[in-house]
């Protein structure tokens, strides 16, 4: 579940207000006053970020490997994840690493072989989310007028709507959803909070003398808008695609989990709603539970780390200090 | 007075939003999942109640999506939710969600008030004391806890503390054993039954408030007043939650009403794990019984809860906030 609510959301007040706090106070993820970077350079300057700081490189690493295992689960796991060919509840041995389910199948192979459509998942909606999020947040504050006010208050409905009701809703009405159904759906979903946030940062920039340069210049819109202003949002987009990743993780194994899935699809939700149906926990099959679980908690964990690193970069207020107490007393020379 | 007007004017346009989801859904969706579903029951539906659920659904196809609209909308102002279609075939969905509704109520609010109360001020500490042990452990550790699915906790404290220990009941929000009495056996059974859930809740939701308050209230320390109150020797304690806690706890508040969204989301999941016969657990038991007038009832009651607390919550900005009020 959407357990994740993105720090200090924003405010759930309208238009004017809601631009206003964003600015007045130093939102996590929200990156301020932004000097002019160029994508490629802020790219460079995170990549730098990951090897230097201490959250980031657990993040980035533990991530990398998932995403290598989501590549190749058939080098690590060896049996069928679907095959129910062993006898079931079998405990843990060093031919089932995890014991085997109650249907008799490898419960090492089904969690190895689980990771790819998680990867799928997050990845899918992040990117989805992120790409909505964008044109709708920059197109508002660019266009501004009518087209700001339609987009923001669509925004502002999409935004207080709960989400995760009306995912159950229609995953029902679907009667399950595929990989790509539930990519497509958490999509359309949750892309509102980052479109709020993007369009508050462009809104920032709209005045800005490189862009007066570039109208000036004579550029058409869609050029400033590709070339001139998203460039500059390169760090906030990716911090909105790993909170967005992360939430569908969380929302798409919840989903998994009340049976809204593809149960022909193995993954860590599926596991879980399985596991419940067969009362794992009453019959001393925990680990049946516990390990999908820990799995989902940590790519979780790998993109909130990632996402913390890049805010503690943006925002060098939030680095942890080591004391402040002795500064303070100490009289300025 | 005008942005409270506006805040006003916002709710009932996201109410009618989530209203019109609510009728169009079904009817997007490829061969409108209801009518099959009524389809197989219409034997044991009373017909009395198949003419509401006529209007719910769309079965006439001889009346214009108009008109359906139109009964739709009057239907659930006067409160005809129709009868449920398999859960409890024929009884009123109205009163079957009214009859769950105190125990969400019960376990979501006072856990969501606990943990807002609770998280502020461990941020107010945690930034107060900056670069102490609380604020080195804390952020690293809640980042986790915020990504610990809620229904994965609760099956792990089920584990532990209802399984292989047994300290606590871990089905059911009271033992059905019982008749349901304003006595101390009932009271404390019901309390005893709330532990387990009410702490998944508490454990996963509490680390959101303390960030925020921990980083806004960082932000506030660097103040000029912040440094005047210390310079006028003010105590520690006064400067702490008088003026800068007073200040940062802004964020938190509208952060507050945001969050209940997903707090109720989790609460769903929390309370099917636990049997606890709250909204969430009746939603989920109508999706599995592919009961839509329940489940329609469930989400637009689930979705009007949550408008209105972000309304309530809107207008305390208002009142604590004099910058909204001057916002146009």
């Amino acid at each position: 579940m959407a357990t994740l609510q993105e720090p200090g959301a924003g405010t759930t007040s309208g238009t004017a207000t809601g631009a206003d706090a964003a600015t007045a106070l130093p939102i996590p993820g929200e990156w301020g006053v932004v000097p002019r970077i160029s994508g490629a350079r802020a790219m460079r300057r995170m990549a730098r970020a990951v090897t230097s700081n201490g959250k980031a490189a657990a993040g980035a690493i533990l991530l990398l490997i998932f995403i290598l295992v989501g590549l190749f689960p058939g080098v690590i796991a060896h049996d069928d994840p679907n095959a129910e060919i062993y006898k079931p509840n079998l405990g843990v041995s060093t031919a089932h690493l995890l014991g085997t389910t109650a249907f008799g199948q490898d419960m090492f192979a089904q969690v190895i072989y689980g990771t790819r459509p998680v990867l799928e998942i997050a990845f899918g909606a992040g990117l989805g989310c992120t790409i909505i999020a964008m044109l709708i947040g920059v197109a508002a504050a660019y266009l501004g007028g009518v087209w700001d006010s339609v987009l923001n208050l669509l925004t502002d409905v999409l935004l207080v709507i709960p989400a995760f009701p009306l995912l159950i809703v229609i995953g029902s009405y679907l009667g399950g959803a595929t990989t790509g159904v539930m990519i497509a759906v958490i999509t359309c979903i949750s892309w509102s909070y980052t479109a709020r946030q993007l369009r508050s940062q462009a809104l920032s920039l709209r005045n800005r003398e490189f862009l007066e340069a570039a109208r000036v210049r004579g550029e058409r819109p869609i050029y400033i808008i590709v070339v001139e202003i998203i460039p500059t949002m390169t760090s906030l987009l990716v911090a909105s695609f790993l909170t967005n990743a992360l939430y569908a993780v969380l929302f798409s194994s919840s989903l998994q989990f009340i049976g809204l899935g593809d149960p022909s699809v193995t993954s860590w939700g599926t596991m879980l709603y399985w596991a419940e149906n067969q009362e794992a926990l009453q019959t001393g099959q925990a680990l049946w539970i516990i390990v999908p679980g820990l799995c989902i908690v940590a790519l979780g964990a790998a993109f909130a780390l990632l996402n913390y690193a890049f805010d503690e970069i943006g925002n060098p207020a939030l680095r942890p200090v080591r004391s402040m107490r002795g500064k303070r007393v100490k009289p300025a020379n | 007075m005008r942005f409270v007007l506006r805040r006003i004017g916002f709710f009932l346009l996201t109410l009618w939003v989530a209203l019109t989801l609510n009728f169009l859904l079904p009817r997007m969706m490829p061969g409108n999942p209801a009518l099959a579903v009524i389809g197989k029951f219409k034997a044991g539906v009373p017909p009395q109640a198949l003419k509401a659920l006529d209007a719910e659904f769309g079965l006439n196809a001889h009346q214009s999506l108009l008109s359906q609209y139109g009964s739709y909308l009057s239907d659930v102002a006067t409160g005809k939710w129709g009868v449920s279609l398999t859960t409890e075939p024929g009884n009123s969905v109205a009163r079957m969600v009214l009859d769950a509704l105190p125990w969400t109520l019960g376990l979501v609010g006072i856990t969501t008030v606990m943990a807002f109360i609770l998280g502020t001020f461990i941020g107010i500490i945690g930034a107060w004391r900056r670069g102490g042990r609380l604020d080195s452990i804390l952020p690293p550790i809640f980042v986790i806890m915020t990504v610990i699915p809620y229904f994965w906790l609760g099956l792990l404290l089920i584990l532990f503390f209802g399984i292989k220990l047994h300290w606590l009941p871990y089905i059911e929000s009271y033992n059905f054993t019982l008749t349901p009495a304003l006595d101390w056996t009932f009271i404390s059974n019901v309390l005893e039954h709330a532990v387990l859930p009410g702490v998944t809740l508490l454990v996963t939701t509490i680390g959101t408030w303390i960030l925020t308050m921990r980083n806004t209230m960082i932000t506030t320390l660097a103040e000029d007043y912040v440094r005047m109150a210390r310079a006028k020797g003010l105590p520690g304690w006064r400067i702490m939650m008088d003026y800068a806690a007073r200040n940062a706890i802004l964020p938190n508040l509208t952060g507050f009403a945001m969050s209940l969204g997903f707090v109720v989301g989790g609460a769903i999941l929390i309370e099917e794990v636990f049997n606890y016969q709250g909204l969430g657990y009746m939603l989920l038991q109508a999706v599995n019984n592919e009961d839509y007038p329940l489940m329609q009832a469930l989400f637009l009651l689930i979705t009007v809860a949550v408008l209105v607390a972000i309304l309530f919550s809107d207008i305390a900005t208002a009142i604590l906030d004099p910058r909204t009020r001057g916002a146009r």
